[in-house]
């Protein structure tokens, strides 16, 4: 059995047993889950939306996430060339678990509109790989009435994704 | 100006990029050289013809507005980057300022490129010589330079990142504008090279002033803040009369400030602080926000559009190597 701890974020701590080759998880039940470098502008957007948020660790070093609930995925582009790298491998390691895959419902991008054909590219590149529709594009920390959209286009979004399912 | 007021390091030790300090200065020093291009692989003479479908009038304004870009990149390339250095966090970051400065210097030469294929000594001399004169543009540089010689590392790194994100886009406009109307694609495209390498510029000074700002107290922090809105509206001020000075003739500059709006949020995002300017003056005509990223118009959200199904996320295969298209 998975052994679990509640950290302050909401998240817990696991310990999945049969899946040794993965190590252990950081469990999340959070609907919004997102990636932000160093530079924290993606979660200084998410801190503005005032919503339940989960972060992909940063460094190698750090426990994994792992996702139970249906989620929508905030990243970054910081204006790759040609796509080559656009997605941080951090959110590659994230979406190779499978379970973290199959419970992706749509993609938000932050990029910069500087960057041309690549603006948001992530969120491209992410909405055609996993058949999910890229939900909003946004710039750097995004402006207040990027916040307020998104914070009704997510509402909309799973009131309508739970009638069909209905 | 004095040269002499222009710090230099003091003591350097070899740089050992194997031991760093901050993932940053690895990853925008690889985006950057990844972005390196030279003006000489842009067919700028496929606008030739286009160039003549101009009115005197027009020709003149775009000559103008790139004197004017060409002289901020030389600030920023020979001044500004350089000036940065003495105050880096950390050998490598000393290192990215040696190519931004660079980068800018092709920037400046590439202007140069765009007129030798286009116009007449003559011209170009004109134009150059408008810059010596414009009252305007004069100022900008002015004040930049002041800061560059201040004492302030900080406000050396907020005036540097409003340059880079704002400044230049009184003039950057008019190739959008005229890229919207299919005139001097190839310039617009080289543009746009220099559009991209900006924002990974500012992007990168505005995240070192924000780690910079982490190291000073509460009190400091305030000030800086609010002399970085005092220059911000200092600049601005400057950039409206600079752009009626440009663009009334050609009934564009109401257009032009909203993009100088669109951009200041930008810059201030840059160095972490929240948009100033309410989205009913930011709203960028579509054709220039189009001109700028093909995918920029809201019309590409799923939120913003008429509702279409969703598709429900399906687990494929994915590894690694899988991820670069």
């Amino acid at each position: 059995m998975a052994t679990l701890a509640r950290d302050s974020h909401g998240t817990r701590e696991a310990s999945t047993g049969h899946d040794a080759g993965r190590g252990s998880f950081r469990v999340t039940s959070s609907h919004l889950i997102y990636f932000s470098s160093t530079s924290e502008n993606t979660r200084r957007f998410v801190d503005k939306l005032g919503r339940d948020a989960s972060r992909i660790p940063l460094l190698p070093t750090e426990v994994p996430l792992l996702a139970t609930e249906p989620y929508v995925l905030i990243l970054p582009t910081y204006g790759g060339t040609g796509g080559h790298g656009s997605v941080p491998k951090q959110v590659i390691k994230f979406l190779n678990v499978e379970q973290n895959r199959s419970l992706i419902r749509g993609v938000i991008g932050a990029g910069n509109t500087n960057f041309g054909d690549n603006y948001c590219m992530a969120g491209d590149i992410i909405a055609v790989k996993c058949h999910v529709p890229h939900l909003y594009r946004f710039e750097l920390m995004g402006t207040p009435d990027d916040v307020r959209r998104v914070n009704e286009g997510l509402d909309t979004f799973w009131t309508r994704l739970s009638q069909n399912r209905n | 100006m004095s040269a002499e007021k222009v710090k230099l390091l003091g003591h350097v030790e070899a740089i050992n990029w194997n031991r760093i300090q901050d993932d940053k200065d690895v990853e925008v020093w690889n985006r950057l050289v990844n972005n390196f291009w030279l003006p000489e692989k842009v067919p700028l003479s496929n606008d030739v013809q286009s160039w003549h479908t101009l009115t005197p009038a027009e020709q003149q304004l775009t000559m103008r507005v790139f004197t004017g870009l060409t002289l901020l990149d030389t600030i920023q390339g020979t001044v500004g980057a350089v000036s940065l250095i003495p105050d880096a966090l950390t050998p490598h970051e000393e290192a990215v300022y040696t190519n931004i400065a660079f980068m800018e210097s092709v920037h400046a030469k590439s202007y140069s490129s765009i007129f030798s294929t286009l116009c007449s000594t003559k011209e170009i001399d004109d134009a150059f010589r408008w810059s010596l004169e414009n009252e305007h543009l004069q100022k900008k540089a002015q004040i930049v330079m002041d800061y560059y010689q201040g004492e302030d590392p900080l406000k050396r790194k907020v005036a540097s990142t409003l340059l880079e994100s704002f400044l230049f886009y009184s003039g950057f406009y008019l190739p959008m504008f005229w890229s919207s109307h299919a005139k001097l694609t190839n310039t617009a495209d080289l543009i746009r090279l220099i559009i991209r390498d900006e924002a990974v510029h500012g992007y990168y000074i505005g995240y070192k002033f924000q780690k910079g700002l982490e190291l000073v107290s509460e009190e400091k922090r305030q000030e800086i803040k609010d002399y970085t809105f005092e220059l911000l509206f200092e600049l601005y001020e400057n950039e409206v009369a600079y752009t009626h000075s440009l663009y009334d003739s050609v009934g564009l500059s109401e257009d032009v400030k909203k993009f100088l709006h669109y951009n200041a949020n930008k810059a201030l995002m840059n160095l972490g602080y929240e948009a100033m300017f309410p989205s009913s003056v930011t709203d960028v005509n579509p054709a220039i926000l189009s001109a700028l990223s093909p995918n920029a118009d809201e019309n590409h959200d799923f939120f913003s559009g008429s509702g279409s199904s969703y598709v429900i996320g399906k687990a494929v295969n994915t590894e690694d190597e899988d991820w670069d298209f």
